[in-house]
Parts: structure tokens; sequence; C-alpha cells
């Protein structure tokens, strides 16, 4: 339990000592999202009925900033050990694929929940936040950080060199976080997004999050949360199962 | 006595070539070993098996009584290694970067933890670095913080893979009394170096490798009588007696060698050169070198199956 504990604090403190970076910076991005963004689209209709297009802004900039931070943190610390070599120091000791797997993912996601709560505290001076639900907010907040995170392991895993890193966010999380309504309600799409939108697991994230601040979805908030737990545990088996293997880590 | 390290026909092969071909060698707890070879004889793969870097294809490995595959948490825990490459996380101060290994191995931190991390600081000439930056430090600096991170949990077996390279004479000696004072206390050493001499000074025993097989394994007093004799050299002021002749292995002007296999000869031949007449100007008996039996066990001169 030890070890498991030691390996969650330096995990939370790599992130924690260049938080300038890691926090204030993607909670800064945000909020030029959220300026630029409301401002093209004031005047537009909104996508649900009494809520104005900041509102609705605020909680998918929220959940998708979450998601890309998450899978940075477990990614972006594998890659580093692994090219830095310093990954030693985990392999010697007597850790379990479990305790990687835990400490992992528990500190991306409290880097995803840190974000998060600051994109959110920045929303509150643009906008009035409706609290509609407040456990299913949090549900998919960690639902979200955690699948990002459990996805950032096996990426980290993967790859052997940091632009193998950018290329799964610039052609991965980034196109599949853009297409699932964080700007959006899919139904202003045409029929042939509206269903391919309903392949990708990040449109339940955000959509089942946003319902906990409005009350109101694209789709059933129970749907979203099975699609957004499933996605969780796939990730999740597939990052334990390389974990427990030695994959790139132990030849 | 315990076993330390038992390493059971061991194999490895990577996709064209066999990195280790059935290594098999026994460690005594308590020992001061030397692992020596050539650049890619397989001592650092050797060295990963055992460390659960690298999984063996065939054979088993065992860290004092603990199997490194199914057992690998005890195995683990005996075991400290100071890596050949010098790596470190920039995140961190040397302290930290203790702290955190001691936790790795299930040590909370506290008091006792603390003046152990002290004591290895100091033993190590790095309390004045303890609380700067990783990245702040030298290559030596960081090399002695890698021995530090391989001793903090106190492990019963330690192994050392080239901890001597790039690291001055005053810190290697400091190293070396250190790991000589672990050793005295019972801790078991298993050593990778290219330098012989250490290896000769500090080992008890030695197991020799080439490519991936272990060519020679026995004491070092052994390997030292087996493979590499004293010589006398003698400076004359005269001509070597005709007599004398046969028995000189070699001759650089006034000097003239001779092989000897014990002191006694020394005797001898002194005394032979003083009935012929000959006047003796200066003379001197060299010891066995390791680096003498490393050169001819390598370039295949002779072989010695491993020892059982």
């Amino acid at each position: 339990m030890i070890g498991f504990q030691t390996l969650l604090r330096k995990e939370i403190l790599r992130f924690w000592k260049v938080a300038f970076q890691t926090v204030a910076a993607p909670v800064l991005t945000s909020l030029l999202y959220l300026l630029i963004f409301a401002h093209v689209m004031a005047g537009s209709n909104a996508a649900f009925p009494g809520v104005t297009n900041e509102q609705f802004l605020i909680p998918g900039l929220a959940m998708m900033t979450m998601l890309q931070n998450a899978f940075a943190n477990t990614s972006s610390s594998l890659i580093q050990s692994k090219i830095t070599g310093n990954i030693l120091f985990i392999l010697l000791p007597p850790l379990s694929h479990w305790n990687f797997y835990f400490a992992y993912v528990i500190a991306a996601t409290v880097r995803g929940l840190a974000v998060g709560l600051g994109v959110f505290l920045v929303g509150i001076f643009m906008a009035h936040i409706p609290v509609y639900n407040a456990a299913w907010i949090l549900v998919f907040a960690f639902l979200g950080s955690a699948m990002l995170a459990a996805l950032g392991i096996i990426a980290g895993l993967w790859a052997d060199k940091f632009d193998q890193i950018a290329a799964f966010q610039n052609f991965i999380i980034m196109p599949l976080t853009f297409l699932s309504g964080v700007f959006y309600s899919i139904h202003s799409l045409p029929a042939f997004w509206q269903t391919l939108s309903h392949f990708n697991p990040f449109f339940y994230m955000i959509d089942g999050f946003r319902f906990g601040f409005f009350g109101k979805s694209d789709v059933s908030v129970w749907l979203s949360f099975s699609v957004a737990l499933g996605a969780f545990a796939c990730l999740s088996a597939g990052a334990v199962w390389l974990l427990k293997s030695g994959y790139k880590l132990r030849q | 006595m315990t076993i330390a390290i038992d390493v059971h026909g061991v194999e490895k092969r990577y996709a064209s070539f066999s990195a280790l071909a059935g290594v098999s060698l026994r460690v005594e707890e308590g020992e001061f070993f030397a692992l020596l070879g050539p650049n890619g004889a397989g001592k650092t793969t050797l060295i990963s098996c055992l460390a659960g870097l690298t999984r063996a294809n065939a054979g088993t490995l065992r860290v004092m009584g603990h199997d490194v595959v199914n057992d690998y948490q005890a195995a683990r825990l005996a075991l400290g290694i100071v890596p050949q490459e010098i790596v470190f996380d920039p995140f961190f101060s040397v302290r930290e970067t203790l702290r955190f290994q001691a936790g790795y191995f299930g040590i909370a931190r506290s008091a006792a933890l603390d003046a152990w991390i002290d004591e290895l600081l100091a033993k190590l000439s790095l309390t004045d670095k303890a609380d700067k930056n990783m990245r702040q430090l030298s290559g030596g600096m960081k090399r002695r913080v890698l021995v530090a991170q391989a001793l903090v949990h106190r492990p019963p077996v330690i192994v050392l893979d080239e901890p001597t390279a790039g690291v001055d004479v005053e810190l290697r000696q400091t190293l070396w009394s250190f790991i000589r004072e672990l050793n005295t206390k019972g801790h078991t050493i298993l050593l990778t170096t290219h330098y012989l001499e250490e290896a000769q000074q500090l080992c008890s025993r030695i197991a020799m490798m080439k490519e991936g097989k272990i060519v020679a394994l026995d004491t070092t007093e052994h390997l030292l009588n087996a493979f590499s004799e004293r010589v006398l050299r003698v400076k004359l002021e005269s001509e070597l007696p005709v007599s004398l002749v046969p028995l000189r292995s070699k001759q650089s002007g006034a000097w003239h060698q001779f092989e000897i296999h014990d002191y006694n000869e020394v005797e001898t031949l002194l005394a032979r050169l003083r009935e012929s007449g000959a006047v003796i100007s200066n003379l001197e008996v060299t010891e066995p070198e390791l680096e003498a039996v490393f050169v001819k066990i390598m370039r295949g001169e002779q072989t010695l199956g491993p020892a059982a």
C-alpha cells in the first residue's frame, strides 16, 4: 500500500510542480475558446431552450479540457519516463500492475478535475451556471477523466517517441472531442453526422455531463452513463493487461 | 549458507542472436563477486533478468531464494541495483528522489528512514547536495545518487553494473570503502566492471562471460594462479650465464625475464646467478594480474568450465 501511495504522490507532484503549465494553461485556453465562440455564436439560436450559448459552452469546454488533460498526464508521464530512462526507478521495486494502474489513473483524474474546476470557476464569472444534479456532474467528471487517463496509459506504453503521443492527441483525441458536441448540440447537425456522433464515446461524456447542469440532453443520461462506463471499463482492461504483460516495459 | 543469487540455465534470445546461452552461477550470501566480460558478453542482460526488467526465455533466477518471476515482489525487495546508465527524475531533489524510492519499496516516511537517508548521503559525500534538484548535479554525483537509491531499502543483495565508469579516483575510493563496509556487514555484492584491478582487489570470486556464456568461474586466487605467472626480472651488468639462457622467457636490453611458479624458484635462480659470477644491478618480481588472465581467457587460449 505504501508503494502505491508513494507512486500516486509522485505522479500528483509531477504535474503539480509545473501547475502553471499543466493546470493554469489549459484553463486559460478554455477561457479563450469561451470568449471567442460565445462572441461568434452570439445571436444564433441556443441549443436548448432557456439555455444561453455561453451557458451551453461552459460544461462542454470543461469536459473537453478534463479529457485532454487526463490523457496528457498519463501519456506524457510514461513517455517521459521511458525516454529519459527513469521508468527504471518504478520497474525495480515490487510494485504490481494494479499499483501502476491506480496511481497513474488517479493522479491523472486529479489533474482532470483540477482543470475542470478551474474552467468552471472561470465560467462562473462569465455566465450563470445552473446545477441541475451535482451527482451526475461528478460521475461524468470522474468517468471522463479516468477513461482518458486509461487511454493515456495505453498510448504512453505504446509510443516510443514524443511525436507519436502528439499524433495520438492530434489525430484521435482532438477530432473526437471537437466532434462530440462541445460547441453545439448534435441535433443541429445533418442526419448523417448525427448518426456518426453516436459512435463517439466522447459525445456521451459531454452530453451526460451537460445533463447534470441543465437537466436536458441529446440522449438519455442513463445511456450516456452506460456508454461512458463501458468505454472506461474496456480501456482500463486494456491498460491493466498491457501493464501486467510488461508491454514495452519489460523485454 | 543461503544462496543469495542462484541462476540456473538462463537463456535469452533476441531475434538474431542469443544474448544469454545457458548461464548458471551461484553467489553465496556475503560474497563479493565479480562478473566480468567484454562489452556485449551478456552481463547487463543477466542483471536485467535478475531485476525482472528482462524476461528469460529459459531457466530460473532466484534472489535470496525467491524466484524473480513467480515471487517477484520478495525477490525485488531483496535486490538493490545500481544501473549502468545514468538516469534521474528531473522533477525532484536528491532527498525527494530517495524518499520516493524508499516509498516504492514499501518504507513509510519516518525519522528512521530520514536518518538512513542522511547516513547514505554522508557516506556518498552528497550531504550538501541533498536539497538540490537532480538536474543541478554533475554526472559523478548523479551516479552516487543511483547508488543511494539502490541502497535505500537496505537490500541484502546489491548489484553494481559498472558503478565507477566516469567516476574520479577519490570518489571511486569513497564508493569502494562504503561498499566494502556493506559487504563486511553481510550484504552480498555482485559487481561488473571494466577496471579489472578493482575486481582483483575487491572480489573473492570471479565469473567471466563471453558471448552469452560463462567461460571461467573460480576464486580470484585460483584464477590468478592458474592463468598468470609471477615474473622475475633481473638487470645484469654482465652477460647472462649460458647455462641459464634456456630458462629465460624474454630479454630486453640488460633485463632478463624468468617465469616462476613459486617463490622458492626466485631463491634458486638468484643463487645460480651469483655462483656464475653475474652481477645483479636491479631486480623485481611482478605479481600475477587479472588483466592477463582476462585476456588469455577471452582469447580462448584457456577455458575453465563453470564450477558446480
